[in-house]
């Protein structure tokens, strides 16, 4: 049964088993486990990151291709449930159509983008990518009567999903309201998402685009036709980012260009993937988890550390919480260096 | 040649700015085996690719069973019924065994008879079936090359240099499969520098240098006279 949701791709390394059971139970029991609105926060963008990041590896490490265009589709997502929520109303019906209406705009952009530039070479793919994810984001900046600009958007989702709707009293000292169905709506969406992107790789579509990434001349010359393949990747790809960026625009009730847009997001993204290791769904797990934990609590981590070391001079500064970023930079170099097919090839592989 | 299952006439292809193949005319018969043959760097996985569609020829005709096929794309070439088998161990080092074979069958699902032939041709694909392709050994990975081409039914072979760098066990499980391919009649067009493997596989041999066909006829001809595979080879067969 397990093996069948997970479409036959088992973690195949006992300590990888394990980090990913913990990191399930630690997300689905996050509300109860780690209360507080900081932590929730943390885990519900886990959650969504994973999705994204997995949309991403589609891509980059299922299918070879670079795009610098991710954060532009998981913004589609995001601003066509906010436009939609602002123009429909406040409702379900709203989220439905702006999700629907976001991931189709998202796969959509990405065919045109792919038929344009995929025909050629998979490297003119990202430069056009990098080309149009800037061009979209000045544009959003700029219509600001449409998208708000850089102040982004606020808007009303159901009240079934906020704080002041409450549907039972208290379960181990978590309030039973809104916020908890809305975190667990993320939750239960993105796990099934990424199920579903683990059933698109195991299957017999997934092993022709492992083909196309090893020689793409081989696999025409069995017959498959690479251009298809690879804009079909990029479509899925991009709809699923999609779908990621309504789930984080559900979650927020806001956004704006820095939340959904910005290439700074794209490199995390990227990171993310290198992390957990490329073509391993399971990467995008480890990746999201350790890279969005790092984002959020490196910082407080550091704050006690240079408080323990507060006497010894050169060690207490560098350790001051404001270098978190420096501190950051040193961890990735450290986890490419050490784990140069990421934390998964490196279990995987049993070494 | 009236049944060539595959005729090439006047194929000129440039690679970059050189000029690769220079007019070749070229038969392959249906139901036999045609050896490419020629030194080094004369042309002949240049005309195997050209075939297929990876490098496209400037000039010329390349017939499929009637059909020109010179400007057709490489899957569509492939679909047609040309199985291909590149120099150096094509295989998809990081999917399984079970995994090529699979996408090999691109056409439909992998038939069990076929499978089985395939197993007592290469025994050891069996042994390895789920293991990852890339861990397999130099002469494993070209068995499943070859083993990937014989996946379906084809209308023709193109098997590039297959005993190439391979150990002499190796060699002679390949050239058994070779031979039980052609006796079920397949059409191949094998590039071999192997001598005994063309002598005992090949029916007629093709002869190249600098890009051209300069010599075509019974392979047991060329394999009988020394003096003709010294002018056209630069060697003999009974001293290689």
């Amino acid at each position: 049964m397990i093996v069948t949701l997970l479409s036959g791709d088992r973690p195949r390394s006992p300590l990888l088993t394990l980090i990913l059971l913990a990191i399930l139970a630690g997300l689905a029991l996050a509300p109860f486990l780690f209360p507080g609105v900081r932590s929730l926060e943390t885990a519900a963008r886990i959650c969504i990151f994973i999705v994204l990041v997995a949309s991403y590896d589609l891509l980059l490490g299922y299918t070879g291709i670079v795009s610098f265009a991710h954060t532009m589709f998981f913004g589609l997502g995001a601003y066509g449930v906010a436009l939609a929520s602002e123009h429909i109303g406040r409702g379900f019906g709203a989220l439905a159509v702006g999700t629907v209406a976001g991931a189709v705009a998202a796969a959509l952009l990405a065919m045109v983008i792919g038929l344009f530039s995929l025909r050629v070479r998979a490297i003119f793919f990202a430069m056009i990518t990098l080309a149009v994810a800037s061009a979209v984001a000045v544009l959003v900046s700029q219509l600001s009567q449409i998208t708000g600009g850089e102040d982004g958007l606020n808007y009303r989702i159901p009240r079934e999903l906020t704080p002041a709707f409450r549907w039972g009293g208290k379960l181990f000292d978590v309030n039973l309201n809104g916020k908890l169905l809305n975190y667990y709506l993320v939750f239960f969406c993105s796990l099934g998402l990424f199920l579903l992107m683990l059933r698109i790789v195991n299957s017999p579509f997934g092993r022709v685009l492992q083909a196309i990434r090893e020689n793409d001349f081989r696999a025409e010359a069995i017959g498959y036709r690479v251009v298809r393949y690879r804009v079909a990747a990029t479509c899925i790809s991009a709809a699923v980012a999609a779908l990621a960026g309504s789930l984080f625009a559900v979650w927020l009730r806001y956004v704006g260009p820095d939340t959904t847009l910005s290439f700074e997001i794209m490199l995390d993204i990227l990171l993310m993937v290198v992390i957990g290791g490329m073509g391993t769904m399971y990467g995008a797990v480890v990746g999201a988890t350790l890279f969005v934990l790092a984002q959020n609590y490196l910082q407080n981590l550091m704050g006690l550390a240079s408080g323990a070391t507060e006497g010894v001079p050169v060690v207490s500064d560098l350790l001051d919480p404001d270098r978190w970023l420096l501190w950051l930079g040193v961890l990735f170099i450290l986890s490419v260096y050490f784990f140069p097919t990421g934390i998964v090839g490196r279990l995987r592989a049993g070494r | 040649m009236s049944d060539a299952i595959l005729s090439l006439r006047g194929v000129k292809t440039d690679i970059a700015q050189y000029h690769i193949l220079q007019g070749v005319d070229l038969d392959v018969p249906r139901g036999q085996v045609t050896m490419l043959l020629g030194r080094n760097g004369v042309g002949k996985t240049t005309t195997l690719r050209t075939i297929m569609g990876h490098w496209r020829a400037r000039a010329g005709t390349i017939r499929l069973d009637g059909d020109d096929i010179a400007q057709a794309p490489t899957p569509a070439i492939a679909r047609r019924g040309v199985g291909y088998v590149p120099e150096n161990m094509g295989i998809f080092s990081d999917l399984t065994v079970e995994e090529n074979m699979t996408l090999a069958a691109a056409s439909g699902p992998l038939e069990r008879e076929r499978l089985e032939w395939i197993f007592g041709a290469f025994p050891a694909l069996r042994t390895f079936w789920r293991s990852e392709a890339g861990n397999l050994s130099g002469g494993q990975k070209q068995m499943l090359s070859i083993a990937r081409a014989m996946a379906e039914e084809r209308k023709l072979y193109l098997i590039d240099e297959p005993t190439k760098g391979l150990a002499p066990a190796i060699v002679s499980t390949m050239a058994g499969a070779l031979r039980d391919l052609k006796r079920r009649g397949a059409s191949i067009l094998l590039v071999e520098q192997n001598f005994s493997v063309a002598r005992a596989l090949g029916d007629r041999a093709a002869v190249m240098d600098d890009g051209r066909i300069v010599w075509t006829g019974e392979m047991a001809e060329l394999a009988g006279d020394a003096a003709l595979q010294e002018r056209l080879m630069g060697l003999s067969m009974e001293t290689a």
